[in-house]
């Protein structure tokens, strides 16, 4: 087996089990939206360590730019304004890959071996085996995969799954100046979100909690909100994010019961001929044929 | 085969070579799709030079058999109106099956049957097409809804279209003397007067 720390759990389209005897430790990065200044160090030691250099845009007059993530922009920082209790709130969300436990895009994939679930829990995207379908984009519930102009794979954050994979934090926790990105395994991550939620409801902010969303069954990648009630106000966020059921109904059951009733279908044809036979012009009707010829020719 | 100059003309060659445009762009849309539709077809792909060339090829034959569909749709659309006779026909369709085919209805040049998948295959090529369409990345950026129902309408549709066309091939193969119709267009009048007597009766003036 290769290295501990990449072990496997899940792989798109792959039906038989992974091997599961190692038992890894899960790990989280988690983002604290309340000590986040803004400074975008996060996207820029993502490009260094990442090599991925995004074009120089155009100036939007805002703070975000780029404006969106892009197949070289795999984190961009997210500028909101809110009014919340009479007071002018700039709510500055990390955006990127959110590594759910139960990835809708690695449920959507058909190349087999293009997404890769670590034990871990980090999802990465292996491109030398993608496609192109753009199939994790419609599976994801944060809209985060972007499919490339260039080379048309699909990329995104891969959690520096190279750095952890040798014990080392994510480039972007490693640059953070205020330390609201931490990285650790993913019960320390709660533990030391469960200090910060508890300051921040002693500050005043009654409302704040962990982001750890269960509709996709938790993810690897949570925020410390201090309007956890809200997280839609961090650039919509969503409330309640899971795999859209027209994407569960689309990857879910249906397949296999489609095949076997197509198998259904063609044994069926085969079966039927073999017991009743082809259906082949009866005697009768081409002796009449017959007759009427000659008759014609008399 | 000895071809009897008294055979009777089914197709005329422009017909038939539009059915071959249709057919062999289904059986490559078939094979690249269920490559895309289920893992066990992945290895599909292999016929296409990889799975990035089946992803790339797949959307330009949809295009090419729902164009040639729509010219061999408007061709016999005429012919495949449903009237009572196809009606009592299907109503019959389990004694033919079973192999007794002595108490079917008389029939046009298109039997009940027939029709049925006509419209069927039509009604999902069309929903082939615009789901297609909706997930055709390369080319449409849909929004995120319409891109998630048009990957299960096209997921859907074609199961139920290749079940349909598995269906329809089969049917060629069982009633004997019906795939020469498909390669050089004629059918022996003792064919026709057994499965199609009203359109012999038409065409013969019998």
């Amino acid at each position: 087996m290769a290295l501990q720390s990449l072990d496997i759990k899940q792989r798109s389209a792959t039906t038989t089990p992974a091997p599961q005897a190692r038992q890894t430790v899960e790990i989280a990065k988690l983002i604290d939206v309340s000590a986040c200044i803004g400074c975008k160090a996060c996207q820029v030691a993502c490009m260094e360590w990442n090599d991925v250099r995004d074009e120089v845009g155009s100036c939007h007059g805002v703070y975000d730019n780029p404006m969106d993530l892009t197949e070289n922009s795999w984190t961009v920082m997210r500028y909101t304004e809110v009014e919340q209790n009479n007071k002018l709130e700039w709510l500055i969300r990390k955006d990127g890959c959110m590594h759910c436990s139960d990835p809708g895009c690695l449920k959507a994939c058909p190349a087999p071996g293009a997404i890769i679930q670590y034990a871990n829990g980090i999802v990465d995207f292996h491109q030398e085996n993608c496609i192109g379908c753009g199939y994790c984009v419609t599976g994801c519930p944060f809209n985060v995969p972007r499919i490339s102009k260039k080379d048309s794979k699909a990329y995104k954050c891969t959690l520096c799954s190279d750095r952890v994979a040798v014990n080392q934090a994510p480039a972007c926790a490693k640059a953070c100046p205020t330390g609201a990105i931490q990285f650790g395994s993913k019960e320390d991550m709660k533990d030391y979100a469960a200090k910060r939620v508890d300051d921040l409801k002693e500050r005043g902010y009654a409302q704040a909690g962990l982001y750890d969303p269960e509709g996709v069954g938790g993810t690897h990648v949570m925020y410390v909100l201090h309007h956890a009630d809200q997280p839609g106000l961090y650039a919509g966020l969503p409330a309640n994010p899971s795999i859209s059921p027209l994407v569960s109904l689309w990857k879910g059951f249906a397949k296999p019961l489609a095949t076997l009733a197509l198998a259904g279908v063609a044994l069926g044809s085969l079966f039927h001929y073999v017991t009743k036979g082809p259906n082949e012009v009866s005697k009768e009707t081409e002796d009449e044929i017959e007759r009427e010829d000659k008759e014609e020719a008399k | 085969m000895i071809r009897d100059p008294k055979d009777l003309k089914r197709y005329t060659a422009s017909e038939r070579a539009n059915h071959w445009v249709v057919g062999i762009s289904f059986i490559l849309l078939a094979l690249s799709g269920l490559a895309f539709f289920h893992p066990a077809f992945f290895p599909l792909t292999q016929f296409f030079g990889g799975p990035v060339w089946a992803r790339i090829i797949h959307p330009y034959l949809g295009v090419l058999m729902a164009l040639s569909f729509v010219v061999i749709f408007f061709r016999f659309r005429h012919l495949n109106r449903m009237t009572p006779a196809d009606k009592e026909w299907l109503s019959k369709v389990g004694q033919m099956v079973d192999g007794d085919d002595h108490n079917m209805p008389e029939q046009g040049k298109y039997n009940g049957g027939q029709k049925v998948m006509f419209w069927a295959l039509a009604v999902c090529m069309l929903l082939m097409t615009v789901s297609g369409l909706f997930i055709w990345r390369a080319w449409f950026g849909f929004d995120i809804t319409l891109v998630r129902l048009g990957a299960v309408v096209h997921a859907a549709a074609g199961a139920v279209m290749i079940g349909l066309i598995m269906v329809h091939v089969y049917a060629a193969i069982w009633v004997k003397g019906t795939i020469r119709a498909m390669w050089y267009g004629t059918v022996t009048r003792a064919w026709a007067k057994q499965h199609h007597r009203g359109w012999y009766r038409q065409v013969t003036g019998k």
